[in-house]
């Protein structure tokens, strides 16, 4: 398969949650790194994982598809997943796909990290 | 005199294109002879969060091996011959379009008992390497399909992998019953009917994963809309409707 055109950097945002930077690519063969980045996000038992979009060149199906994967196992942990950095493409294609049913979607990081 | 600033042009995602438009129910642009629009028309197009069932990603995949052809090659001929490359027993109802982002395809299908499901599809995304389409309320499951065509190990590989709940309990416990291995046997036969069309004869992998083993039971009020039983209903009406037309003549 092609290599994921993506890099998720992790950090820890206070004690209860982590954000994922998401910078280039996000389709189906970005599968690895997204849940390694979720793996280690999730360390020490944070209470909120919060995507950041503001990197986000490319999203195709699959991408999503990841997305409502990476969702379940959110909710399988009791975490709660939030995003932020989203244009106004991006936050059209969650509403298209119903994503925003589920996640929740914030203008800044600040935002975000106060609905955890 | 005042000179007017240029405003930077807002640089349209690469993806853009490939998106279909958000729209809040689904608009079928033309009915071809054979299809029935009674369960598209007006519904809302659902992902694999608002279904009933557990959740399933199923994927199926050939390998086209010793065939000179690109992806690209690949997802221009499935989207144009979409249709054949089903197996009977199912119709698809190609949008004039084509498979365009936006666009709604009609589809007939064959239910237990010799009932006629009419139902659909959106066309979610497309682009030179894959295809999804997003099923409307009503639909037996509730989710996408994502074709798709890549290189792997020196071969084009074609694939159709599936995220999906089914959309109501009648369904899951159809899907339960059999209804899974139906589907599963429908993809596979696809996905080698478009190893043929190429001339490769590798035998197709299948590969099933429970996402989320847990039924969404807040979502139970779907069934309202199972395409099913709207189809069975408005075949046992047909006469009165018949009869109806003729007496207003």
């Amino acid at each position: 398969m092609p290599q994921a055109q993506v890099k998720m950097n992790v950090r820890r945002a206070g004690e209860n949650a982590s954000v994922i930077d998401i910078e280039g690519e996000l389709s189906g063969f970005a599968e690895g790194v997204l849940m390694d980045a979720y793996e280690q996000a999730s360390e020490g038992g944070v209470r909120g994982i919060v995507l950041n979009f503001e990197g986000l060149e490319y999203m195709n199906s699959s991408g999503i598809g990841l997305l409502v994967t990476l969702l379940i196992r959110v909710n399988r942990e009791k975490q709660k997943l939030l995003t932020y950095g989203l244009s106004e493409h991006y936050k059209s294609i969650f509403q298209i796909t119903r994503l925003d049913d589920a996640i929740e979607m914030h203008d800044s990081e600040k935002g975000a990290l106060a609905a955890v | 005199m005042t000179e007017q600033t240029p405003q930077p042009e807002k640089k349209q995602p690469r993806d853009a294109a490939y998106w279909a438009s958000y729209a809040e129910t689904l608009k079928v642009s033309g009915v071809a002879d054979g299809a029935t629009n009674i369960n598209v028309e007006g519904r809302r197009a659902v992902g694999p969060l608002q279904g009933f069932g557990k959740m399933w990603q199923k994927t199926y995949r050939v390998r086209l091996e010793d065939i000179d052809v690109t992806p690209a090659e690949v997802i221009k001929t499935w989207k144009e011959h979409y249709k054949d490359f089903w197996p009977e027993g199912n119709v698809f109802y190609a949008p004039l379009a084509g498979i365009t982002p936006g666009e709604v395809a009609l589809i007939s299908g064959s239910l237990p008992g010799g009932v006629k499901l009419s139902t659909g599809v959106m066309v979610l995304y497309a682009d030179e390497e894959s295809f999804s389409l997003m099923t409307p309320q009503g639909h037996p499951f509730s989710g996408w399909i994502t074709f798709s065509s890549f290189e792997e190990e020196g071969a084009t590989v074609a694939q159709a992998q599936v995220l999906m709940r089914a959309n109501d309990p009648l369904y899951e416990l159809g899907l339960r019953m059999g209804g899974h291995k139906m589907e599963d046997e429908m993809w596979q036969k696809t996905l080698a009917n478009v190893a043929a069309h190429f001339g490769a004869t590798a035998p197709v992998e299948t590969t099933l994963v429970c996402v989320d083993p847990k039924l969404q039971w807040r979502h139970y009020r779907n069934v309202w809309h199972n395409a099913g039983i709207r189809s069975a209903r408005h075949m046992v009406t047909a006469p009165l409707r018949w009869r109806r037309t003729q007496s207003q003549r």
